[in-house]
């Protein structure tokens, strides 16, 4: 059995990343590999490129990771941290287009189910249709 | 032409000063139409470029350029990290070794063409590049004085902004409201050209 899509939640606020991750675990447990990251380099509301590769590392899954991100800055530094990793790894990272709260929860019950990276997203993003 | 480590340490200096000096101007323009952190996020992003002007100052010019940016990509926090990083380092990777107004143009566009990239977003759109596009097209026509030209074209540019509305960042959340407002982001590009061009025309 493959690994499952882990996840990877980008927010100005340390606290909204890590109060979205800890629904994500509630709902899933230990099945998703997940990793949260908020706050500029060295404090402040922000998002750092450093701190979202490390997160991208410790939720790396051979299935690849969904990154969910909250405001503009985030996805710009999460596609910046993106086309910093090997190749072999961009390939398997999507930005999904979705509210990070609501996205994350979404995305991480559908990596629990063994889904691919591309049916996370896509659950994930279903949620701006609504 | 090539540039002395003398003279690029002049000119890093420069930039970075005017950044932090005009931290708090920044942060107001984009407490206006933004998220207030624009002046506090540059003025981080060129503190850590400080912390490292021997090492970056001593690197051939292409190279010089590329170690700004990626310490504004890995500092700044922002948005604006990953967009003038991308300047910077798209700007170093074009730059030709022999610098000539001609070849300074094509490696300016070309940094401004990963601008747009990175930002999805172009001209008219209320940010950046509504200075930096400008600033190609005076680039790219030459002649006679050319410092001053570009430091006229960028504070023209930069003003320009105020009427526009934002289709892009965090200010476009604002829509009409964020007419009557300098962008942040292009008031940084034109205090940033006219510091180079200062810190140029001086040596």
């Amino acid at each position: 059995m493959s690994e499952n899509v882990g996840i990877v939640i980008v927010s100005h606020s340390p606290d909204v990343a890590r109060g979205a991750a800890d629904m994500v675990r509630q709902m899933v447990g230990s099945d998703v590999p997940l990793a949260w990251c908020g706050g500029a380099p060295g404090g402040g509301l922000g998002t750092s490129v450093e701190a979202i590769l490390a997160a991208i590392d410790q939720a790396w899954s051979e299935s690849g990771v969904a990154i969910l991100v909250d405001l503009g800055g985030a996805e710009t530094n999460s596609e910046m941290a993106i086309e910093m990793l090997p190749e072999e790894r961009r390939a398997r990272i999507v930005i999904c287009d979705a509210p990070v709260v609501e996205g994350a929860v979404m995305a991480g019950t559908e990596a629990s189910a063994g889904s691919t990276l591309e049916e996370v997203r896509h659950t994930a993003e279903e949620l701006r249709a609504h | 032409m090539t540039l002395t480590p003398e003279l690029q340490r002049k000119l890093i200096q420069a930039v970075a000063s005017c950044m932090i000096e005009h931290a708090d101007e920044l942060v107001a323009l984009d407490q206006a139409i933004g998220d207030g952190d624009h002046g506090l996020n540059m003025k981080r992003g060129f503190e850590a470029v400080l912390a490292d002007l021997d090492k970056i100052a001593a690197l051939p010019t292409s190279e010089a350029l590329k170690a700004v940016g990626m310490a504004l990509v890995m500092k700044v926090g922002g948005a604006s990290g990953p967009l003038y990083g991308t300047l910077f380092m798209s700007f170093g990777k074009a730059l030709p070794e022999d610098l000539t107004v001609a070849g300074i143009a094509e490696a300016f566009a070309s940094a401004v063409d990963a601008v747009k990239a990175r930002g999805k977003s172009d001209v008219g759109a209320k940010t950046m590049l509504d200075v930096l596009a400008p600033l190609v097209q005076v680039l790219r026509s030459g002649g006679p004085d050319l410092p001053n030209r570009l430091r006229v074209r960028a504070t023209e540019a930069a003003a320009a902004t105020v009427p526009m509305k934002a289709t892009r960042g965090r200010a476009s959340f604002l829509g009409e409201r964020s007419i009557g407002h300098m962008d942040p982001g292009a008031r940084s590009s034109e205090l940033i050209t006219h510091a180079i061009l200062t810190a140029l025309t001086a040596s």
